[in-house]
């Protein structure tokens, strides 16, 4: 098996043998969504006019809370140390474990948008266009997710402090990622979004391999 | 223990040049002009007291740490991955304790390009080999160590930096490391080890004395 595969099978591993984790995580973010029916008012005119958004919300919060293992356990057991003298560079291992944590994390949350379809009142079309818009966000969140907890995972406290440098940096994806959603105020501007969307996803994924295996190298020093 | 029989019989040749290597963590200076040589077959023991540098002398060889001075390893490849023929064996396991034995060894394996035909002889080695399918968090902290040193049997390299290699080992596992690192070296590989408790070496290897200055 290559090194790249070993990773990414390793890692889907992990997360079966922590099964619990993945659970707890879906029913945060079907939570966060049923929380708000009670937050707004029974209103259903207008719970379905802002459900893309609350999605978007909590898919971006739940991927918050997981990312802090994508580097940490490796971290602490000495994994990334070793990782330093593998047979492939620190960013191929980047990108496998970008791979392993999409499968792992972003798949299992995108089949539960359909819950919070069903919570908030989305019509059919909308749910299919929200599915649509997360698979080609979720990337580019994740690679984005990816360069913070680099960054952040020599500290101490970094789980907090991710989220404080990602959140702003993820206001692009979420305007877009609405953008393509929402019914659009002219015609073609939600396929516009779209593109812009999957543009700005592939972009970040290019660019967190490099910029997460040089924060990796540089946190053992 | 008559040292690990799936090993190859030869390592290509290696050689490691240090001159002037000065090291800087924390705002001290830990080595400061350290200059020597290893060819192939020849071990370095390095020893002294707790903070003197033996571990962050290690990190230098393996890449690990910024340094001043020159540490030049003769003999790998010109497209060959700087690194990516040496263990480094740190104080940390680098295990998953939710993985089995055997899947531990696998990833390493197939990470460090090696063969995944050595895992079983390299867990039999350990004396772990009754334990191949349980997960390795039931490991006592002794078996976690051989599991450690029995990463970098699946895959071997001509390079070994070993950090307290018998640490919270028992006396066999102290003769079964011993035997490990004669028959590294009789393959020509090259291993520079910190420890404080003499190894069981058939040869005595050369020693290095890291002495705390100013």
């Amino acid at each position: 098996m290559t090194p790249f595969n070993a990773i990414i099978r390793r890692d889907i591993r992990l997360a079966i043998a922590a099964g619990g984790d993945l659970l707890t995580l879906l029913l945060f973010f079907i939570l966060v969504g049923a929380l708000m029916p009670f937050a707004v008012g029974p209103d259903k005119a207008l719970l379905a006019r802002i459900a893309p958004g609350i999605t978007w919300v909590a898919a971006l919060l739940a991927l918050l809370l997981a990312l802090d293992r994508l580097f940490k356990t490796d971290a602490e057991d000495g994994s990334l140390r070793a990782f330093r003298n593998a047979a492939v560079s620190m960013e191929t291992i980047v990108i496998a474990k970008l791979v392993a944590f999409w499968l792992s994390v972003m798949l299992p949350l995108l089949v539960a948008v359909p819950v919070h379809a069903l919570l908030l009142g989305m019509n059919l079309e909308t749910l299919a266009r929200m599915m649509l818009a997360l698979l080609a966000g979720s990337p580019g969140l994740l690679a984005l997710g990816a360069i913070g907890a680099a960054v952040t995972v020599s500290l101490r406290r970094g789980g907090l402090i991710a989220p404080v440098l990602i959140l702003p940096l993820a206001v692009p994806i979420l305007i877009f990622g609405i953008g393509a959603v929402a019914p659009p105020p002219a015609p073609g501007a939600d396929r516009a979004a779209m593109l812009f969307l999957t543009a700005i996803s592939l972009v970040l994924v290019a660019i967190a391999p490099f910029a997460a295996g040089l924060a990796l190298r540089m946190s053992e020093d | 223990m008559t040292g690990f029989m799936t090993y190859p019989a030869h390592f290509a040749v290696r050689r490691l040049t240090i001159e002037g290597l000065s090291c800087t963590r924390g705002g001290r200076e830990i080595l400061s002009g350290l200059g020597l040589r290893l060819g192939p077959g020849e071990a370095l023991v390095l020893t002294g007291p707790n903070g003197v540098g033996k571990s962050s002398l290690l990190m230098c060889l393996a890449g690990l740490l910024d340094h001043s001075g020159k540490i030049v390893w003769h003999g790998q490849g010109e497209d060959d991955r700087p690194g990516a023929d040496l263990h480094f064996l740190s104080h940390l396991p680098s295990l998953k304790p939710h993985l089995s034995l055997r899947h531990n060894l696998e990833f390493w394996a197939d990470l460090n390009g090696g063969d995944r035909a050595l895992i079983d002889p390299a867990l039999d080695e350990a004396r772990l080999g009754h334990a191949a399918d349980l997960s390795a968090g039931l490991l006592s902290a002794g078996q976690v160590r051989r599991l450690a040193i029995a990463r970098l049997l699946v895959a071997p390299r001509p390079v070994w930096l070993l950090d307290e290699p018998t640490a919270a080992l028992d006396s066999q596992g102290d003769t079964w490391v011993g035997g490990l690192i004669d028959a590294h070296l009789g393959a020509g590989g090259l291993a520079v080890i910190a420890s404080h408790l003499p190894l069981k070496l058939s040869e005595k290897p050369r020693t290095l004395s890291l002495g705390r200055r100013g």
